[in-house]
């Protein structure tokens, strides 16, 4: 620790940070701009000053910038002091005098750092009587809104997009003071973090376009924890509703996870909430056959006896999971028809490369890594897997992770790692080692040391080789060619010569044996004295919670279908036509006497059953999801569900009560839920204490959803009734829908918004944490569920697949991802749906001309059953021999890869 | 009097040619440092030599050299730069240095790069000093033709490439780390001054940056040694300096005179005093980014720390001079709307304050001032002052300004309360 003195006073800092981390870690005020928590130092706003004291004689002193200032032993600062006070006031002039009075009708008005800086320093009356200068904005695209004559120049964005987030098509033009922050032209922003401009921009630059189209004030807004629907990896957002409708996401500060930033298919893929897929009422069929689509709306009462009717006609239910729904719904559903009758929702092959993610995950000596700790690694082999796509805000932390090892050369010079423009240019270009073995390009290669784009057969064999090289008990590959040996070689001694070495693999290729190759790539390295880290990227938000659970596979639940042993299915939140062949898809259903469907939006499956129970989204539902690391975290509904729509745990406690079930009473909370899940799976042993408990109170009141400055409550409802009706209760959580309740620091999982006094912005973050950028102040939230067994060495896997060979005739399809289009929910929002490319089949260049295609030229691929016609995009980095289809974007959905295919001739 | 620096200068003719200087002794101190003298023994002559860095700032130029950490333990290449961005207000004494002799600098950046055991070289030269940038590239050509630049120089072992670049021009890349960025390709921004550069600079590696003039004294003092150098001086800092006046002098110029002549003798006998009815009211000694020194100062030696004493800097010592059928206002409004523009735009002080005092000193001179300006303006003198911004060019922006609304208040005063110019 450090004892530094600040207005005469000493207080202990832990070493090695900057004054101004340090102050504000002890609750001090030091206004900033330029500095950022995650972007560091660099001293270019120079609003953060105070004064240096050489020793307690100095009485003059000199004023300094404290983010540029280390805090060591014996520094004496004031940051009270009259001239640091006037010139801090000064500052703000300056920003002031071109920045537009423009607060009322500007979209950061109201959370806007550059306001609470400005009532902090003090500046009040204008003095500049000259004209202010103006810019021309440009269109962004669809997620960003540009108005640069907001711009104080602090420098920020260019800092994020370019220095942390690598984007490229995004700079600072111009000199003295006609800087100018945007692109060459007017047109998207293509890195997949532009949304984080938003928050990291102090005013109104950048603003969320999104929210523009239904605007409310951060402090009208009814904002509440959740965590992001639309990946693996379990980012912790705050969702902002405000009318019943949903407005924003904003970052959540989760130090483990994400950090500082979201990706935009977080940020922006909330509008399928409101969009018109929504379902808002009970849907049931009459008369008439299920491919009519004729569906008319009943009220709650009906529906429930419905459902009764149903339930009484058939002769066995199965019940279909879902790995986007929480694992309190799921298992409400699992205890409704009977563990027997439960199937988990995925299709067979994804279930068996999830099964043995968990097996390697529980029974071997690696450790699953928080986005935190993939920060913090020094070497990364990436196998068979496109992060920006897959997992996105892991390939942020990707891109940190390769500054870690060249910060010894920061090191050895002295540099303080916060003093981020000195480690840059003293690091200059270099980067830690980074691999990526894939099937073809992905958004990481530009700070990869090496890539190799392989079919994922020479993948799995080449990881295998990597691992033996390492660890000679692991089996060989004895016929890999030269070159890849030569490679596997090279990147064995790069993990080997790192502390924190870190394999990231997944389901993306589809390949259980490139799965494996990473646990013994992994196990090899445990054998060696250091912690390896193994992630796995999972598709959807809850598929590593919901295979905890487990339950029939889709094909033995088909089977069951189809041979007549079952005649009615319960799906929940799932579209099976994602999940199989639509011809399957359609004999089942057909097959089926019922279908019952319990979703929010309305897709294909849901056309083609009999009854639809409106379910709320991720904005309406309380449940628990199970990120890919293995960490259980807990999200809240923001509103209630409106009118007809309940969320899905409450139709099936619902259902259970009107069939007269007695275990009815343990599935209507969702702490009774929890407690089952935790009695009958040792896994889930500390579900209950993901969160607080249902009764927790802060001085014996709850945590409310709304700002204490929340407006308009008595007269929004006056078109309705001039009465305020009294607000929802929650039943479920110590959170509340009102503004009255405790306004200090909740525990951090049930922190609704991120506001301290004079800190209105985004920023009020800092005093949220025990300090600056560290742990919550409340502790952070979630539970990790899955811990390495020190005591196992794992038992390397030994079954090697066969070098891929082709033939010219057959080839291997493979999925390709995008960001923007592979996930179901964010797709249906407006603003994403500008984003997503339309279906195609990719070829490399060579495989193109060898069946004379070019770009844009019409194809037919036939799999199995399916045949596509659709037309073929160059993809020149994509191994030769395989053929990338994008299934998962809209239209092009229901083909279960990696499958063999064939492009027929014209 | 002996002039080392400029002896063999005409500006009639092309400058000497590899041949022509090699037969007026050029070359002599590189052979003999690279045969005969350790790098210790020419870092010792030059720390004797009381050679201080004739860029501006007046740092010891043995001390610089020595603060480059050991080759042994730091990373390769080492850089040594050479700034020719000369840009000051007033300065045109390293286009004088280049344009005459420019195998001079040559041979000094050689000698240099071989006592910090540098192995490239970058002359970083301003755009518009085309016929500068065109006599160096040929006197470079001839350099590495003769074995002077390359490899195993003079059969010693020792490897020096040397490279010319053209800047885009810009004022801030006179600051060394701005101009280490721009060399870089970056935006021309100041680094923080920790590490220092000669630790971590061009492209992370330890460089070494010097200015023209100051390496153009290098082989001669290896050549006749530090105490003849010191004794070219009229103080205690070593050997000539180019002073130069612009103004209203009978014969603006620059002439290479002993350290610590006085600012009179350089206005009266080099330039010939002021030009037929107009009277002297003030110089700027170092060029435009110095305080104003006046009548009284006119005995002042035009040394580091003499001129300091009196209240301003020596810079790169070359004077402007003003005179009373000059507005004064006029000239700081001149110099400010320069510095203005010249920002990087990187610090908050600079960016904004100097264009808002040039705004405010534009409205004066326009007869539009009010009462208030001076107030807005003198703060300006001490908000964006030394510490305050990230780098010089504010602070130095703000020393003709403080300067001329001390001595020359009341001119400022007239603009205002009279709503006009006084000289228009």
């Amino acid at each position: 620790m450090a004892r530094i003195y600040i207005d005469n006073v000493q207080y202990e800092v832990p070493e090695g940070q900057n004054i101004l981390s340090a102050c504000l870690s002890l609750g001090f005020d030091i206004p900033y701009f330029c500095w950022h928590p995650a972007l560091r130092s660099v001293g270019s706003c120079r609003m953060c000053a105070v004064k240096q004291f050489r020793d307690e004689n100095d009485a003059r002193g000199h004023i300094v910038m404290s983010c540029m200032t280390p805090a060591d032993d014996g520094t004496r600062i004031s940051i009270d002091d009259n001239d640091v006070r006037e010139f801090r006031a000064g500052v703000i002039e300056w920003l002031m005098i071109n920045h537009p009075h423009d607060c009322p009708v500007c979209d950061e008005g109201g959370e806007c750092h550059l306001q609470d800086m400005t009532v902090m320093s003090g500046h009040v009356y204008r003095r500049y009587r000259f004209k202010k200068r103006t810019y021309l904005n440009q269109n962004l695209g669809p997620f960003i809104n540009h108005e640069m004559n907001r711009c104080i120049q602090c420098y920020r964005c260019v800092r994020f997009y370019r220095d942390y987030a690598g984007g490229r098509d995004f700079n600072v033009f111009g000199i003295n003071n006609r800087i100018y922050f945007g692109r060459c032209n007017d047109g998207t922003l293509e890195n997949e973090f532009s949304g984080n401009l938003v928050e990291v921009c102090p005013t109104g630059v950048f603003t969320d376009k999104t929210l523009r189209k239904h605007y409310a004030r951060k402090w009208d807004m009814q904002t509440a924890p959740s965590i992001c629907p639309h990946c693996g990896l379990g980012c912790n957002i705050i969702v902002g509703e405000r009318y019943g409708s949903l407005r924003r996401i904003l970052n959540k500060y989760n130090h483990d996870v994400n950090g500082y930033f979201l990706c935009d298919r977080g940020r922006f893929g909330y509008e399928f909430v409101d969009g018109p897929s929504r379902i808002r009422q009970p849907l049931s069929r009459h008369d008439g056959d299920r491919s009519d689509g004729s569906l008319k709306a009943v009220e709650k009462k009906e529906a429930l006896d419905l459902f009764k009717g149903i339930s009484m006609d058939s002769a066995r239910t199965l019940g279909i999971g879902s790995p986007r729904a929480t694992l309190e719904a799921n298992f409400s559903l699992r205890q409704l028809v009977g563990a027997e009758n439960f199937c988990c929702g995925m299709s067979e092959h994804e279930e068996r490369l999830v099964s043995s993610i968990i097996d390697i995950l529980r029974n071997g000596p690696t450790y699953s890594p928080s986005l935190r700790d993939v920060e913090m690694c020094d070497a990364v082999l990436i196998l068979g897997e496109d992060v920006t796509n897959v997992a996105p805000r892991m390939a942020l932390s990707l891109r940190q992770s390769v500054r870690e090892k060249p910060m010894e050369i920061a090191d050895s010079l002295r540099i303080p790692r916060w003093a981020d423009a000195s480690v840059r240019q003293a690091v200059q270009d270099e980067k830690g080692p980074l691999f990526i073995v894939s099937p073809m390009g992905s958004g990481l290669d530009d700070i990869a040391a090496r890539t190799l784009h392989i079919a994922p057969d020479d993948i799995a064999r080449l990881g295998f080789q990597v691992a033996h090289e390492i660890d000679p008990d692991s089996p060989p590959v004895l016929d890999l060619p030269d070159e890849l040996g030569r490679f596997a070689a090279h990147i064995s001694a790069a993990l080997k010569s790192s502390r924190r070495p870190l394999i990231v693999s997944g389901t993306s290729c589809g390949t259980l044996s490139v799965i494996q190759a990473a646990a013994n790539i992994a196990w090899s390295l445990s054998r060696t004295e250091r912690i390896a880290a193994l992630s796995y990227t999972l598709p959807e938000c809850n598929t590593l919670g919901l295979r905890l659970i487990g339950g029939l596979s889709m094909t033995d639940c088909f089977q069951k279908v189809l041979s007549g042993e079952v005649d009615s299915l319960i799906i929940l939140e799932n579209d099976l036509y994602r999940r199989a062949e639509a011809l399957l898809v359609k004999g089942v259903l057909a097959k089926c006497k019922h279908v019952i469907v319990i979703d929010h939006i309305l897709n294909r499956t849901g056309k083609e059953s009999d009854l639809i129970l409106p379910a709320g989204t991720f904005a309406e539902t309380t449940g628990t999801l199970v990120s890919s690391e293995g960490r259980c975290q807990r999200q809240f509904s923001v509103m209630p569900p409106a009118g007809q729509t309940q969320e899905s745990r409450i139709w099936i406690s619902d259902v259970m009560a009107a069939l007269g079930k007695d275990s009815a009473v343990n599935y209507s909370t969702i702490e009774n839920i929890a407690s089952e899940i935790a009695r009958e799976f040792p896994v889930f042993k500390d579900l209950t204490e993901v969160s607080p408990p249902v009764n927790f109170r802060v001085f014996g009141q709850k945590i409310p959803r709304q700002a204490h400055r929340y407006s308009g409550r008595t007269a929004m409802p006056a078109n309705v009734t001039v009465h305020e009706p009294k607000p929802p209760d929650d039943p479920e959580s110590p959170l509340s829908f009102s503004m009255e309740g405790y306004s200090g620091i909740p525990p951090a999982s049930v922190t609704p918004r991120f506001w301290a006094p004079s800190w209105n912005s985004c920023q009020a973050v800092n005093k949220f944490q025990k300090e600056i950028a560290g742990v919550s102040t409340g502790g952070d939230s979630g539970k990790r569920l899955i811990e390495p067994l020190t005591t196992e060495n794992g038992v390397y896997f030994s079954e090697l697949p066969e070098a891929f060979n082709f033939d010219n005739t057959k080839w291997v399809v493979i999925q390709s991802f995008h960001i923007f289009g592979s996930e179901e929910l964010s797709s249906l929002g407006d603003s994403v749906s500008q984003r997503i490319p339309n279906p195609y089949i990719g070829l490399n260049g060579d495989d193109a001309a060898s069946l004379g295609k070019d770009n844009g030229c019409m194809a037919q691929l036939i799999i199995g059953n399916v045949s596509l016609k659709l037309p073929v995009r160059i993809i020149p980095t994509l191994c030769s021999g395989l053929i990338a289809l994008p299934v998962g974007i809209p239209g092009l959905e229901g083909v279960n890869l990696p499958a063999m295919g064939k492009i027929m001739e014209d | 009097m002996e002039r080392p620096l400029t002896n063999h200068i005409d500006k009639g003719r092309e400058p000497l040619n590899l041949a022509e200087y090699e037969r007026v002794g050029g070359y002599k101190a590189l052979r003999e440092s690279l045969t005969s003298l350790t790098q210790e023994n020419i870092l010792q002559l030059v720390k004797d030599s009381n050679l201080r860095g004739r860029g501006g700032a007046g740092f010891p130029t043995g001390l610089k050299w020595s603060s480059m950490p050991s080759s042994s333990n730091s990373p390769r290449p080492r850089y040594v730069i050479v700034d020719a961005d000369e840009m000051e207000p007033g300065a045109f004494k390293d286009r004088i240095l280049i344009e005459g002799n420019p195998h001079q600098l040559i041979e000094g950046m050689i000698i240099c790069a071989y006592v910090v055991d540098s192995e490239i070289g970058y002359i970083f030269i301003r755009s518009e000093y085309t016929l500068a940038a065109k006599r160096l590239k040929r006197a470079i050509a001839e350099a590495y033709e003769k074995g002077y630049l390359g490899f195993n120089i003079l059969g010693s072992g020792f490897n020096f490439e040397l490279r010319l670049h053209i800047s885009s021009g810009r004022y801030i890349c006179g600051e060394g780390t701005a101009l280490t960025n721009s060399l870089e390709g970056n935006r021309a921004v100041p680094r923080h001054k920790t590490p220092r550069q000669t630790e971590s600079g061009l492209w992370g590696m330890p460089t070494l940056l010097n200015n023209v003039e100051t390496l153009c004294n290098i082989p001669h003092i290896v050549d006749k040694g530090a105490e003849w150098f010191k004794s070219l001086s009229k103080c205690k800092d070593g050997g000539t300096k180019i002073f130069g006046v612009s103004g209203k002098v009978k014969k603006p110029g620059a002439w290479e005179l002993p350290m610590g002549t006085t600012i009179r003798e350089i206005l009266e006998e080099h330039a010939g005093g002021m030009r037929d009815g107009v009277r002297f009211r003030g110089v700027l000694p170092g060029g435009g980014s110095t305080e104003f020194l006046v009548e009284q100062h006119l005995d002042v030696q035009m040394d580091y720390d003499s001129v300091q004493k009196a209240g301003s800097r020596f810079g790169t010592g070359t004077m402007i001079a003003l005179d009373d059928h000059t507005c004064p206002v006029g000239m700081v409004h001149n110099l400010e709307s320069f510095f203005a523009r010249e920002s990087c735009g990187w610090c908050t002080p600079c960016r904004e304050g100097l264009p808002w005092t040039a705004r405010i000193l534009k409205a004066i001179e326009d007869g539009r001032g009010e009462p208030d300006d001076l107030k807005v303006l003198e703060s300006h003198t001490k908000l964006l002052g030394p510490g305050r911004t990230f780098c010089a060019l504010a602070p130095g922006a703000m020393e003709p300004l403080q300067s001329a609304l001390k001595f020359f208040r009341e001119d400022f005063e007239r603009h205002i309360t009279d709503k006009r110019c006084p000289w228009r």
